[in-house]
């Protein structure tokens, strides 16, 4: 028996913080795909700490999407009952693993993003995204730390791990766009004090990058045509394996507790 | 338990210890004092100890596949970070120990090359597959269960810096054992599908689980030394019955029942389990167990696809620190 998917009303904020649970979620569960397969132990524990970090943000956000949007809904029905055209994540945390460099790059991407952004939000007028945001700023500080060590040990390594560095940077660059566009929907929220403008954000992210990329003796590309799609649910073709996955149970077993 | 590749023979490797320094150290052992690293121990108790610890790390980084083999799957987000959070101990756990194992002279790197080669074992549990997510819930429930009953005496090891570990492994798996059992709970209350799904894995985890605990002490080579020196403190068949012990309430309590048609209880009210088939136990530790060749083959897996990252790692260190030297220099 198959299982239908919840239905949403996707009201400004709701689909604000939908789109940011749907981040941490998606980039959790990629990090939680390394548990037991790390390079060192060392690493291993490191990546489930991220990980657990994301999955923890990801649960107050859907709470909180539920509990704006007032009907039936709960963080598992947001996580388990929503198909990949409902999904709202970046591009970027969807994408596979692949081999550490570009699981280290994915993250610092993402990090150096995020750990402004919630930095941002601790101001918003939304009492609820602050304390959110509060948190998260902690988590997403030590994320950026961590990947950045990473990128500069990698880059200015050996000649394989440049070369995978390089590679994983050029490969992903062209998702990381996407993280400063905004659409119709955020600009009455940011307008209102309660949403961050991503595009305010872009010098100092794109320094950061910089400063790290440079120290690691690696470059980022020439190119500046971004990838989009991913807030609007249209996805890349590996969204829907991991949610096949993810959601497996519950699709199985409708209305079961676990 | 999850050294049980300890049950062979040292006989050969013992080598003739100065006896006035054998006599205070065994002294020691009597008055229940600790030893530590830079102490003076005789050379079998060295390596006795060094293959105990390092095979319980091994069964810590080997059992955290069967587990992680669910995280992706969970069924709740609280489930998933719950998963998680635990494998992640079981690392953290594998960690402690393999710092231990080296306070006694031998290297993380040659310890898990001897696991990665096949020549130092892991437990046997984790050979077997987790096929549903009731695995998860019996895994918690069972084997972590199982490993408390062995660890606790192990908090009191003559060897200090096991002991210690063991005291912090020993709370963590404690709170593992009762996540499995809040797992079994909710199934057995669920769906009769869920309750299925709880008796299944109950069926095909519970002789793998009473075989933890070591060939039967009728059997078993486990030599008289290590009680002497107060590394073993209770025999393989006193554990596995205390375990047995308090295990039945806890299946009755779930409404469950063990897969052993001939168990009895007798009149000091024990429950005797039937007999147990050591076959299985002797095939599984020879490498043919359902998941032996799966186990060995991620992590060196892991390893080999690691190594690159190893590399760049020290060689960067390396760079720095000739960099931090040339510019001191200046």
């Amino acid at each position: 028996m198959a299982v239908a998917n919840v239905e949403i009303s996707e009201t400004p904020l709701v689909l604000y913080t939908l789109r940011r649970a749907d981040d941490a979620l998606i980039l959790g569960h990629r990090l939680s795909e390394w548990c037991g397969h790390a390079p060192t132990l060392e690493e291993d524990m490191a990546l489930a700490n991220m990980g657990l970090d994301l999955l923890g943000q990801a649960r107050e956000l859907y709470t909180y999407a539920a509990r704006v949007e007032g009907k039936d809904n709960d963080e598992d029905k947001l996580a388990y009952l929503r198909d990949v055209r409902q999904y709202r994540n970046l591009l970027l945390v969807e994408q596979p693993n692949g081999d550490f460099a570009r699981t280290m790059v994915r993250q610092f991407f993402h990090a150096a993003f995020a750990d402004l952004y919630w930095r941002a939000m601790m101001q918003s007028k939304d009492a609820t995204l602050a304390a959110i945001a509060a948190k998260s700023e902690k988590e997403s500080a030590y994320h950026v730390r961590h990947s950045s060590e990473w990128i500069i040990r990698l880059g200015d390594g050996t000649e394989e791990s440049h070369h995978r560095a390089q590679t994983a940077i050029d490969d992903l660059w062209s998702f990381t766009g996407e993280m400063f566009s905004v659409d119709g929907s955020e600009h009455g929220l940011i307008d209102a004090g309660i949403a961050v403008d991503p595009v305010s954000l872009y010098p100092q992210w794109l320094k950061t990058i910089t400063a790290v990329v440079n120290e690691a003796t690696l470059a980022l590309p020439a190119s500046n045509w971004m990838q989009q799609g991913g807030r609007g649910g249209r996805h890349s073709e590996h969204l829907g394996h991991l949610l096949s996955e993810l959601q497996s149970l519950q699709r199985t077993f409708p209305g079961a507790t676990w | 338990m999850y050294t049980q590749a300890l049950n062979t023979s040292d006989a050969d490797d013992r080598n003739v210890e100065d006896a006035t320094r054998a006599a205070a150290f065994q002294a020691r052992i009597d008055a229940d004092d600790r030893i530590e690293p830079n102490d003076w121990m005789p050379a079998a108790y060295r390596k006795t100890l060094t293959r105990q610890i390092s095979q319980h790390a091994h069964s810590e980084i080997v059992g955290m596949l069967p587990e992680g083999n669910w995280i992706t799957r969970a069924p709740t987000l609280r489930r998933k970070a719950a998963l998680l959070a635990k494998v992640q101990d079981e690392c953290g756990h594998g960690l402690y120990l393999y710092a231990a194992a080296e306070t006694l002279g031998t290297s993380r790197e040659e310890l898990v090359d001897a696991m990665l080669t096949g020549k130092a074992k892991y437990s046997s549990i984790f050979n077997y597959p987790t096929l549903t997510w009731a695995d998860i819930g019996t895994i918690g429930w069972l084997v972590d269960g199982a490993a408390i009953m062995n660890q606790i005496p192990l908090c009191r090891c003559s060897y200090g810096p096991y002991a210690r570990a063991m005291i912090r492994v020993c709370k963590e798996e404690s709170f593992h054992q009762r996540q499995g059992f809040e797992i079994m709970l909710t199934l057995c209350r669920g769906t009769d599908e869920q309750k299925a799904m709880a008796q299944d894995a109950l069926n095909r985890w519970w002789w793998p689980v009473l075989m933890m605990f070591g060939p039967p002490d009728k059997v078993s080579q486990h030599s008289d030394t290590s009680t002497k020196w107060k590394i073993k403190r209770f025999s393989n068949d006193e554990l596995r019955q205390k375990f047995v012990d308090a295990t039945v309430p806890q299946a009755q309590f779930l409404g469950l029942t063990i897969p052993d048609p001939k168990m009895k209880q007798d009149e000091a009210g024990h429950w005797v389990p039937g007999p147990i088939d050591w076959d299985e136990f002797k095939q599984v530790l020879a490498g043919n167990g359902p998941c032996n060749r799966d186990r060995l083959a991620a992590r060196r897996k892991a390893h080999d696809a690691g190594a690159w990252v190893r590399e760049a790692a020290a060689a960067y260190a390396e760079k720095r620190k000739r960099r931090q030297f040339a510019q001191a220099a200046e």
